[in-house]
């Protein structure tokens, strides 16, 4: 078990955000988050990682209490993320930005052998001609991937991607499920956010439901679908994901 | 490559080692003190750009450091007896001991906040020292003639004095490089970039900004003793001119934050400017003004800076001028 959430609260002012969710994620797993608009998805991740900390609740990463423990500290440990909304370095290079993670992740490489280790991550992502480029200059689907080598080059144990398919077309979506296939071969696990239907459907062992905070729905990919709960809550029309699955 | 073999590394040393070694051996009173408001002026701008080039964060106190670090100094050379480069490292430990335990708290903030803050700081530090008697209160200190004649009466001594502060302002411009060109460097252009995601990256913002602050108030303080002791006295209006905060900006804006080269040459193009608006009759009075006007030309139009506009249109120069 790499990851386990117990009881996880969060609360801005009057709202909210998360109550009670638990769930664990099994060494090797991808695990798909997915919910409505707003249902606090990216607070999980934010909660998960130290960007905030909760009002109650428990979370335990490789056997170890990580509750409230500053972001920096928590990467540190091999748990590395992607934001929905891209934030690149922009005055630096695509290299430099992937530099970050590898100097900073869990093992602290110096900056020659993080150098070695962003062209490996660059070069798993497709991005390794660019390198040199602002990572301004970049378009969203190449931000998307800067992203993910970033948190590749950190030498996570698990990642938490955030969106990383949203905004691209159908053949970028395509090479990005192979790129992440791949990452989990190399051993990492995975907790991932999606609002692209047949992609989290397809590459997910299980799939967690998340709506107005509260976690409705468990398990494999066909019974979720077929949970009446989620498709009232998210899919709406139970038609429509039969459609889906069957694409 | 090692660093010396790079030119953004030794191109800003050998200017200023050569200028400097040009003072010496032309040994006119007038050039060393037009050197030394020069070179005081360079070490000072590549301070702030340490903690304002490679962090993002805008210091417009940063002249407490110089102000504090300058009166421990004073205070230890004059009225203790030490010998004028221990005063000087003093005077420097105490500014970064400040710095330390202020960025503590005030790191904390962000954006305008911090830069109020420290404007806050150098107000503060100037009523104190105005109220603070070892240090002489509202008038001050004169310097202790028997501190002179330890290196040979008063000429020498000012000879003596632009000799430190020409190394020191050496070591600035190395610090600089190699603070730019480390892991930890790294860590602080993140943070600069994007201070949220670095720290999802792992960067400890908190602690690299204190340290970086400390580091960039370590050398103000050395040059604040370097220059009191050459005047002969210090006093709390001359320590903490929030106007020298400002000028300090400009030049790094002027050279190209975030550059080793920028506050080098910013440095030297605003005193030169400076100098001129001076002397001239039009403009005598408006210095400040012009100063405050080329701030808003720089920021609207060259962010990046003289250096930093070079570097982004002539291919060639990246690697020289760093």
């Amino acid at each position: 078990m790499i990851l386990q959430v117990y009881d996880l609260t969060k609360r801005f002012g009057g709202l909210q955000a998360l109550s009670d969710v638990t769930f664990d994620l099994h060494t090797g797993e991808i695990l798909g988050l997915i919910g409505p608009n707003g249902a606090g998805k990216t607070t999980l991740f934010n909660v998960i990682n130290g960007v905030y900390t909760p009002e109650r609740g428990r979370v335990s990463f490789r056997g170890e209490d990580i509750t409230g423990l500053p972001s920096y500290d928590v990467a540190r440990l091999g748990l590395a993320r992607t934001h929905q909304v891209v934030r690149p370095l922009h005055e630096l290079t695509v290299r430099e930005n992937v530099m970050v993670g590898a100097c900073y992740g869990r093992e602290k490489h110096s900056l020659k052998e993080a150098r070695r280790l962003a062209d490996g991550s660059l070069d798993k992502v497709g991005l390794l001609d660019r390198g040199d480029q602002p990572s301004g200059s970049l378009n969203v689907s190449q931000k998307k991937r800067l992203e993910l080598a970033r948190a590749l080059a950190a030498r996570p144990y698990l990642l938490l991607l955030d969106e990383v398919l949203a905004g691209l077309n159908p053949s970028e979506i395509a090479s990005m499920m192979d790129t992440v296939r791949a990452i989990r071969e190399d051993g990492i696990s995975i907790l991932m956010i999606e609002h692209v239907m047949q992609a989290i459907m397809s590459i997910s062992d299980r799939i967690l439901v998340l709506d107005y905070g509260t976690l409705i729905a468990t398990g494999a990919p066909e019974e979720v679908a077929n949970n009446p709960q989620v498709i009232e809550a998210y899919l709406g029309d139970p038609n429509m994901t039969a459609r889906l699955l069957a694409e | 490559m090692k660093v010396w073999q790079k030119p953004g590394f030794w191109l800003p040393l050998v200017i200023v080692l050569v200028w400097g070694g040009a003072v010496l051996l032309i040994h006119q009173d007038t050039m060393r003190e037009s050197a030394f408001v020069l070179l005081m002026a360079v070490g000072l701008a590549s301070s702030l750009n340490i903690l304002l080039g490679y962090t993002g964060y805008v210091s417009f106190g940063h002249i407490v450091f110089f102000g504090l670090g300058g009166y421990t100094g004073f205070y230890l050379l004059s009225e203790q007896g030490w010998p004028l480069f221990a005063s000087a490292i003093g005077g420097g430990l105490l500014s970064a001991f400040i710095a330390g335990l202020v960025g503590l708290a005030v790191l904390r903030l962000r954006g305008a906040y911090f830069a109020l803050a420290t404007i806050g700081i150098n107000e503060a530090a100037r009523a104190f020292v105005s109220n603070f008697e070892p240090y002489g209160g509202a008038t001050g200190m004169f310097v202790n003639f028997s501190a002179y004649q330890k290196y040979g009466g008063p000429g020498p001594a000012l000879w003596t004095t632009f000799t430190f502060l020409w190394i020191t302002t050496m070591v600035v411009l190395v610090a600089s490089y190699l603070v730019k060109h480390s892991r930890f460097g790294l860590g602080l252009l993140a943070i600069r970039e994007d201070e949220d995601a670095a720290m999802v990256m792992g960067v400890k913002a908190p602690k690299a900004k204190t340290i970086t602050y400390v580091i960039s108030a370590f050398f103000p303080g050395v040059i604040g003793t370097l220059y009191f002791f050459k005047n002969g006295n210090i006093e709390p209006g001359d320590a903490f001119q929030l106007h020298m905060s400002i000028e300090m900006l400009v030049m790094v804006m002027l050279g190209g934050m975030g550059t080793v080269m920028g506050p080098l040459v910013g440095a030297v193009g605003y005193q030169w400017l400076r100098g001129y608006l001076l002397t001239s009759p039009i403009f005598k009075d408006l210095h400040l003004a012009v100063a405050g006007a080329m701030l808003l030309v720089i920021i609207l139009f060259v962010p990046a800076g003289l250096v930093g506009w070079v570097r982004n249109h002539v291919q060639r120069l990246q690697k020289v001028l760093e």
